[in-house]
C-alpha cells in the first residue's frame, strides 16, 4: 500500500495506508490506549477504550479498526476523546472487583495503569457488583478469575489464531458474560500460558507463579530460554536470588512475543533445586565429597596426564554456551591433544508449527560452530561411546550434559577408568563421575547460545553465585537487592560455589601448565570472533539484546 | 579571590548589658525559685519507670502489629506495607489459603532494628491488618531477636480495639 499523509494531534505523518489508526500512531510513538487490540492478534474492537476523534466522522471511531486514509485528521487527546475514555473506563470498572491487593497482575496490570491515566479517579457506582466464579482451574497451568475479566477476548483470539486450538469462548450476555471452555475440556494447549501475559487484567494468572511474589519485588534480566533450539527470548524474574518465573520477551526474528509452557515452567526449576552441585566434588571411597577448586583441578590434571591422548575423549555440550564449548575444544586439542571430541544430540519428538523444536538443546548449532566436532580421524559421539565400551577410551571429560540418561550410554560409562564432568545438578551422569565440577546454570552466567537458525543470542546472569556480586557484576537489581545490608535476612537467597564452564576449563588448563588468560565470557567470545569463521567480527555489543545471525546462518529465515 | 567571601570575619556578638535589677542578683534567684517551688505543687508528668509503666493514648505509634480475628490474620499478603516501608523493615511471603481472601502471609517479618515507627504500613494497608500498637518496650540482646515473626506480631482485634477505633475516628 502507498503511503498516505494523516494528521494526528495537529502533526502530519507519512504512514502506510494499509494500517489502522492505532498501528500508524504507534509507528510514530503515539500511544492510544487499548485493551483488546494486540499487535500480534487480529483486531476485535470490543473494549472501546481506543476511541479517537476523526474529523468529518459524526461519532468517535475506534482506532484499532479504522483504516487510515489520505488527509485523515485524528485527535487522540481532545476533550471529547478524554470524556469518552473516562466513560469507557467507568463502564469497565463497574463490575471489576477491588482485588488488586490479592491479584498477581497488580503492578503490571493494564487496567490498573489506565485507571490512573485515563479515568476520573472515583466511582459513582454504589450498587453491588456482579459476582462470578473465582479460582477456576481453566487449565492445568492457568487459573481464571471470571470476575476480573473485562471481556477483551485476547485469550480467545490467541488460542484460535496462534496456538491453533479453539479452547476458550465467551458464554452468556450482558454483564453475565463469562469466559469458559467447552464442558469437560480445558485450556491445555502447549502455549496456554501466553494468555496470562496478554490478559490485560488479572483474570488469567500463572498457576506456577501464583502468589509467589509481587512483580515489583523482582528484578528482571534479559535472557534466552534453554528449552529447545528455538531460543525464545525471555525475561528472568528473580527475588532473593531465586528464579520465580520466566516470561517471553519480544523478538520478531525468533519468537514474536510468545513462548511455550514447557519453556516457561520446566526450564528454570533446576537452578533453585536442592540437588544443585553446590561446590566441586571428588569421589573418595565411593562417595562424592565436596573439595576446593584447586584440589579438584589437581586431581583431574594428574588423572588426565596418566593416559595417552588417544585414550582420552572430550565431550562438549549443546546445553553449554558457545564460549564454554570453544574453550573446551581448544583445551582438547591443545592441552590433551585428542581428536576425539564431539557432543550429544538430544532430538525428541517433532518440530511443531509454532515454536517448539525437536532439538531440545539451546545450542547444538553453536557447539558445532565453536569447534566441538571430531578432528581428522577423531571419534564422533557414538564412536566414543562404542570405544569406551571396548575399553579403547579410558578417560572421558564431559561438559554439562546428562549423557548417562541416553539409552545405552550408562553401561559404557561404568567401564571408564576416569570420568570427569561439569554439572549443575546431581543426575545419572554425576553418579558415575569421579570428579564433578560445579557448573553455573544458564541463569548464573554470561555467554551466548546459537539457535537452530544460527542466530547468536546473549544469556545474562540473573542469579548470583559465590564468585559474583550483584552490584559489581552489573546484574539487574530489585529494590531489595539494592538496599540489602549484610545482616538482612531477606535478599540472602542461597549462592552456590559454581563457576561457568569456560572458567573451569581455563582453571584446569592452568593446572596442566597452559595459561588461558580470559577474565570474562566477553573475552572468550572476542577470541572466537578472531579465530572462528562463523563468529568473525562479532562481539557482545553486536549481539545486543536480540541476537545476530552467524555468518553461516541460512540465508532464508 | 572567591574565597574572600567565605573568610569574612563574622560579626562580633555582644550580649546586652544586665539591667540594674539583674545585677542585684537576689531578685533573679527568687524568680527562679518561685518557678521551682511552683512546680512542686503541680501534678507530676513523669512516672517511676520501670516500677510504674506509662500507657500511651491510642494515637501513639508503638511497634506495628498484625491484627487477627479469631486466630485468622486479616492480612492478605498484598505486600503494600513492605513496598511503602521507607526503611525496608517488612518482609512478606504470600501463599494460598482456601479461605475467601485467597492469600495469606506464610511469612511476615518486621525487622525492628530497621523500623522507624512512621506508620506508613498502617496507612497503606487495605485491610486494616497492620496497625501501630501502644508497645514501646523494644530491647534486644541480638540482631536475630529483633526480627519479629508472626508469633510476635499477631494481636487479637479485641486487644487492638482502642487503636482501631482511633483509626476509624480519624480517617
Amino acid at each position: 500500500m502507498p503511503n498516505v499523509t494523516i494528521t494526528i494531534d495537529g502533526q502530519p505523518y507519512q504512514v502506510d495506508g494499509s494500517k489502522t489508526i492505532i498501528e500508524a500512531a504507534r509507528a510514530h510513538g503515539i500511544s492510544i490506549p487499548h485493551f483488546c487490540w494486540h499487535e500480534k492478534l487480529s483486531p476485535a474492537g470490543n473494549c472501546r477504550i481506543c476511541l479517537v476523534e476523526v474529523e468529518k466522522m459524526p461519532k468517535l471511531a475506534i482506532a484499532c479498526m479504522t483504516q487510515v486514509t489520505d488527509g485523515m485528521v485524528v485527535n487522540t487527546k481532545n476533550e471529547r476523546v478524554i470524556n469518552a475514555r473516562e466513560a469507557v473506563m467507568e463502564f469497565i470498572l463497574i463490575n471489576h472487583p477491588l482485588d488488586c491487593p490479592i491479584c498477581d497482575e497488580a503492578g503490571e496490570c493494564k487496567l490498573q495503569d489506565y485507571a490512573y491515566k485515563y479515568s476520573q479517579g472515583f466511582s459513582r457506582f454504589v450498587e453491588d457488583k456482579v459476582h462470578k466464579p473465582k479460582r477456576v482451574e481453566v487449565g492445568p497451568r492457568v487459573m481464571l478469575d471470571a470476575e476480573r475479566c473485562i471481556m477483551c477476548s485476547r485469550c480467545v483470539r490467541f488460542c484460535d489464531e496462534v496456538a491453533g486450538e479453539h479452547q476458550l469462548q465467551f458464554v452468556q450476555r450482558g454483564d453475565r458474560v463469562q469466559l469458559t471452555t467447552f464442558p469437560g475440556k480445558e485450556l491445555d494447549n502447549p502455549y496456554s500460558m501466553n494468555v496470562v501475559d496478554i490478559c490485560p487484567v488479572g483474570a488469567l494468572t500463572n498457576k506456577d507463579f501464583r502468589f509467589r511474589s509481587r512483580v515489583w519485588e523482582m528484578s528482571f534480566t534479559d535472557s534466552v530460554c534453554s528449552g529447545c533450539a528455538r531460543g525464545c527470548n525471555i525475561e528472568i524474574g528473580v527475588r532473593n536470588n531465586e528464579i520465580l518465573r520466566l516470561t517471553p520477551r519480544k523478538n520478531d526474528d525468533v519468537n514474536s512475543v510468545w513462548m511455550c509452557d514447557h519453556g516457561r515452567v520446566e526450564t528454570f526449576k533446576h537452578v533453585n533445586a536442592e540437588d544443585r552441585i553446590k561446590a566441586p566434588k571428588v569421589r573418595k571411597e565411593g562417595t562424592l565429597a565436596p573439595v576446593g577448586w584447586d584440589e579438584a583441578f589437581a586431581k583431574v590434571a594428574s588423572e588426565l596426564r596418566s593416559f595417552n591422548a588417544s585414550q582420552v575423549a572430550v565431550l562438549g555440550s549443546a546445553f553449554a554456551t558457545n564460549e564454554d564449548n570453544y574453550l573446551m575444544a581448544r583445551f582438547a586439542r591443545e592441552v590433551i591433544g585428542t581428536r576425539n571430541i564431539d557432543f550429544a544430540r538430544h532430538q525428541h519428538g517433532q518440530d511443531d508449527a509454532v515454536l517448539i523444536r525437536a532439538d531440545k538443546t539451546p545450542n547444538a548449532a553453536g557447539a558445532e560452530a565453536a569447534g566441538v566436532k571430531p578432528g581428522d580421524s577423531g571419534l564422533s559421539f557414538d564412536q566414543i561411546i562404542a570405544a569406551v565400551k571396548e575399553g579403547k577410551i579410558k578417560a572421558l571429560y564431559c561438559l554439562e550434559d546428562d549423557i548417562a540418561a541416553i539409552p545405552g550410554v550408562r553401561e559404557a560409562l561404568e567401564k571408564l577408568e576416569f570420568f570427569a564432568v561439569h554439572a549443575t545438578n546431581h543426575n545419572a551422569t554425576t553418579e558415575l563421575a569421579d570428579v564433578v565440577f560445579a557448573a553455573s546454570a544458564f541463569a548464573e552466567k554470561s555467554g551466548t547460545w546459537t539457535n537452530f537458525r544460527h542466530r547468536v543470542q546473549r544469556i545474562r546472569p540473573a542469579v548470583a553465585t559465590l564468585e559474583q556480586d550483584r552490584t559489581m557484576d552489573d546484574f539487574a537489581m530489585s529494590r531489595w537487592d539494592k538496599f540489602a545490608a549484610h545482616n538482612d535476612k531477606w535478599g540472602k537467597g542461597p549462592r552456590r560455589d559454581a563457576r561457568p564452564s569456560w572458567k573451569i576449563v581455563a582453571g584446569l588448563a592452568g593446572a596442566m601448565g597452559t595459561k588461558y588468560k580470559f577474565s570474562s565470557a566477553d573475552e572468550v567470545f572476542g577470541e572466537m570472533s578472531h579465530k572462528l569463521e562463523p563468529f568473525r567480527s562479532l562481539s557482545y555489543l553486536k549481539v545486543g539484546t536480540k541476537g545476530t545471525p552467524l555468518h553461516t546462518a541460512p540465508v532464508t529465515a | 579571590m572567591s574565597n574572600d567571601t567565605y573568610l569574612k570575619k563574622s560579626e562580633e556578638v555582644r550580649r546586652k548589658d544586665l539591667t540594674f535589677w539583674q545585677r542585684l542578683y537576689f531578685p533573679e534567684i527568687l524568680k527562679g525559685m518561685t518557678v521551682t517551688i511552683g512546680e512542686m505543687f503541680k501534678p507530676r508528668v513523669t512516672v517511676n519507670y520501670p516500677e510504674e509503666r506509662f500507657t500511651p493514648p491510642s494515637s501513639f505509634r508503638g511497634r506495628p502489629v498484625l491484627v487477627h480475628e479469631n486466630g485468622t490474620e486479616r492480612c492478605v499478603a498484598c505486600g503494600l506495607c513492605s513496598r511503602v516501608c521507607p526503611a525496608l523493615a517488612i518482609e512478606v511471603q504470600a501463599a494460598e489459603t482456601p479461605l475467601d481472601k485467597e492469600r495469606f502471609p506464610e511469612k511476615f517479618e518486621i525487622n525492628m532494628t530497621r523500623c522507624i515507627f512512621c506508620g506508613f504500613c498502617e496507612e497503606v494497608c487495605p485491610e486494616e491488618a497492620i496497625i501501630m500498637s501502644n508497645e514501646y518496650e523494644l530491647a534486644f540482646s541480638s540482631q536475630q531477636e529483633s526480627v519479629f515473626g508472626k508469633d510476635k506480631l499477631l494481636k487479637s482485634v479485641e486487644e487492638m480495639k482502642p487503636r482501631l477505633d482511633f483509626l476509624r475516628a480519624h480517617r
